[in-house]
């Protein structure tokens, strides 16, 4: 009878030990932050390019962009940036606009430019990386595009709104800088007048991000503050 | 109403002499009862009571004129076609008096068109009717092209009459003046927005600082009348609106005139009865102009200050474009681990700065503050980072820091314009001064050398924010203001009364 007991005693408690493990488990793993995923995540916001050219956006905004995969670098503010850029530089040896799937090399890094299409006014960099498994923090990224205006165009102005810093190129004059933790704002940084050639028009921008979300913008204004949208954007030459 | 009995000539020099860098109007003011400013040929002038004439080339610095033939109380005047008419009154008893028109083709003396003709009586009044014929204000609608003209003072009612815009005399002898207000004088009228104006002064004239001068206004659908005031009080029961009473430094404003400078910029010329600054002295001012809910209020000139300049369309601030300093120093901030996709981090990753600490008895945590106060950040504790030279702008969050906050003072032998001297506007605490380019941008120069790209007008639009524009652009066809490209860009452009990219709110540090 005792030998009985003992066993149908031992049974239950490892029966009962059995379950209030799982339960417990389960409970922990509810309770536990979900840990950031490890694989690539699609960007659901971002194609590849099927098309030879683009055009702006209702709003003027610049949908077509070749992105480089980021740079680890530290720091968001101006004089931060501003050194950052210089020593992440992209090499001499690169052309002005890549194509996509072309690599270059910063900072001891291989990396490989990818031409997007984004279907918002902004271009997300943050789905950008992810899609790559790459890291969203603390990085540069350099992005390059082409506009081809059909005529010359005098008191334009690059304006964009970027997450965090950036700092922007106009057919390789620096014309625009905007620093600190921010988000994107539409027009938050604004260049002087600038003169849109008849032909094209080389863009780049370096967007750096310390944590959290990161993306950008941009269009061109023109005389009257308005967006301009009669060119087309191409990124092969 | 007393004659203005004015002071020897030297005494008002001696005054001069001694006030500083006036930022009211500049050099000779003292005027009784002036009429509207007026411009001619580029110049300003205006003429008081007792013949007293001055004459301005910028609307800022004043030095006296040349006397009309015609003197009196009260002058009015206008410009209508090539003629300027003036209206002046005289009493040849103590209600007895006549408004007597003479006109000129130029109000210049060295024009060969100076020549001041006669025009007539075009109202009078004989000692009995209720009613003293002085204080002209006159009057052109811009929706109908007819002339008015309002006159009268204490005794009995501010009367309105209609003039030939072709003569400026009187438009029919025989029609009967219409009654439109009571205890009060210089009457004048305004056009806005669907309305008319009787703007007219209340009070006391004539006591110095126990002068309880003020202008007020009433509004009518119609220019005939009748004026009512906001609280529904009609003007002919003593009803007004408050459009000016005395101020901490000047008392009895009165005499109101009309200028109207187009793209929406207006001001109105008055006097004070008293200016404490000079010595009790009735002066000359011209202010700023603003509309609220469909009523006249008085703005005034910009006085000088450190103070944010921030653009009322974007919401963000005129900045010198360098690297910021939190005020207090920079705090580090540990990024919590694994943030939410999307989710903002705070931190910017650059250590220094005092860790974040806790005040008496909050047990510490980072939200509780450093333990002093703060103060204001000085320029020369950030500035040694700052690069040497032009440096950019730009428009940013404001942030109360050192490169965001601006010192706006009078520059020195700079003239003015109406209202106002030119400013200076400088990084507080630095001689780097805000400055026009050739192109038509902005730039932060390293010094203030009294160039004409580095002097600054504000005037206060209707709305009681400010256009701010440089004196000259080099190589500008055209006069440029201060204006907000989207968010966070600032340039110089055309003025346009259509859009607020061009206003901005200046706030007092």
């Amino acid at each position: 009878m005792k030998e009985f007991q003992w066993r149908s005693i031992a049974w239950v408690a490892i029966v009962t030990g059995i379950f209030l493990t799982t339960v417990a488990a389960r409970s922990a793993a509810a309770q536990a932050p979900t840990e950031a995923p490890t694989g690539p995540i699609p960007a659901a916001t971002l194609t590849t390019p099927t098309t030879p050219t683009a055009v702006p956006s209702a709003e003027g905004f610049i949908q077509r962009w070749l992105v480089l995969e980021p740079i680890p670098v530290m720091g968001v503010t101006q004089n931060a940036v501003q050194a950052t850029v210089k020593k992440d530089a992209l090499p001499d040896t690169q052309p002005a606009v890549p194509h996509t799937g072309d690599k270059t090399t910063v900072d001891g890094k291989d990396l490989t430019w990818h031409a997007l299409d984004t279907k918002n006014y902004n271009l997300n960099l943050f789905h950008f990386s992810r899609s790559l498994a790459r890291p969203t923090s603390d990085v540069l990224f350099w992005a390059v595009t082409v506009v081809n205006s059909p005529t010359e165009m005098k008191d334009v102005r690059l304006a964009i709104g970027s997450n965090a810093a950036s700092v922007w190129w106009f057919n390789g004059e620096e014309v625009i800088g905007i620093y600190g933790d921010r988000q994107t704002v539409i027009d938050d940084g604004v260049s002087k007048r600038l003169t849109l050639k008849k032909g094209q028009n080389i863009i780049r921008a370096a967007v750096v991000n310390g944590g959290g979300a990161t993306d950008f913008c941009a269009r061109l204004l023109d005389a009257d503050d308005k967006p301009i949208k009669g060119y087309t954007i191409t990124l092969a030459k | 109403m007393k004659t203005f009995r004015r002071i020897g000539k030297l005494a008002l020099l001696a005054v001069a002499a001694a006030a500083p860098i006036a930022l009211a109007l500049d050099g000779l003011v003292n005027i009784h009862d002036p009429s509207t400013v007026i411009q001619c040929d580029g110049k300003y002038y205006v003429y008081g009571t007792g013949g007293t004439a001055l004459v301005s080339d910028d609307g800022w610095a004043w030095r006296a004129g040349t006397r009309a033939p015609r003197t009196g109380l009260a002058p009015d005047v206008i410009h209508i076609g090539d003629r300027y008419y003036m209206y002046v009154a005289r009493n040849t008893g103590v209600t007895k008096g006549a408004i007597n028109m003479i006109w000129s083709k130029s109000l210049d003396p060295a024009s060969p068109n100076y020549k001041w003709e006669e025009g007539g009586v075009v109202a009078s009044s004989d000692g009995v009717e209720e009613s003293n014929a002085i204080d002209p204000g006159v009057f052109l609608d811009p929706t109908t092209g007819r002339l008015w003209l309002v006159y009268g003072s204490y005794f009995g009612f501010i009367r309105q009459v209609e003039l030939d815009p072709k003569t400026g005399a009187r438009l029919h002898a025989i029609d009967k003046p219409r009654d439109l207000a009571v205890n009060c004088e210089a009457s004048d009228m305004m056009y806005h927005d669907g309305w008319y104006y009787l703007l007219a002064t209340h009070g006391s004239c004539c006591r110095g600082a126990d002068s309880g001068y003020n202008i007020r206004v009433g509004r009518s659908r119609k220019v005939t009348g009748p004026f009512v005031d906001d609280m529904g009080v009609d003007m002919i029961e003593g009803g007004g609106k408050l459009l000016l009473g005395s101020e901490t430094r000047v008392i009895g404003p009165g005499h109101f005139g009309l200028l109207d400078l187009g793209d929406g910029v207006q001001k109105f010329s008055l006097h004070y009865e008293a200016d404490l600054e000079r010595g009790g002295a009735s002066v000359l001012d011209i202010r700023p102009l603003l509309w609220k809910d469909g009523w006249p209020v008085a703005g005034s000139n910009m006085k000088e200050g450190t103070l944010e300049i921030e653009s009322a369309r974007a919401g963000t601030a005129l900045e010198m474009a360098v690297e910021g300093m939190p005020v207090g120093g920079r705090i580090t901030r540990q990024r919590p681990a694994g943030p939410p996709p999307g989710a903002a981090a705070p931190g910017t990753g650059a250590p220094a700065g005092p860790p974040p600490g806790g005040g008496p008895g909050t047990g510490g945590g980072m939200f509780a503050g450093v333990g002093h106060v703060i103060e204001p950040q000085q320029a020369a504790q950030v500035s040694s980072k700052w690069p040497s030279g032009n440096i950019d702008l730009r428009l940013s969050n404001f942030m109360s820091q050192a490169q965001q906050r601006w010192t706006i003072s009078p520059a020195k032998g700079a003239g003015g314009y109406l209202g106002s001297p030119y400013f200076r506007i400088t990084i507080a605490g630095t001689e780097r001064a805000l400055s026009a380019t050739p192109g038509g941008e902005l730039t932060v120069a390293s010094s203030f050398t009294g160039a004409p790209e580095q002097l600054w007008r504000f005037d206060q639009l209707a709305d009681g924010t400010w256009r701010i524009m440089p004196k000259a652009v080099p190589n500008a066809t055209q006069p440029m203001a201060l204006s907000a490209v989207g968010s966070g860009g600032v340039t110089l452009a055309k003025f346009d009364a259509a859009s607020d990219r061009q206003h901005w709110q200046i706030q007092a540090q």
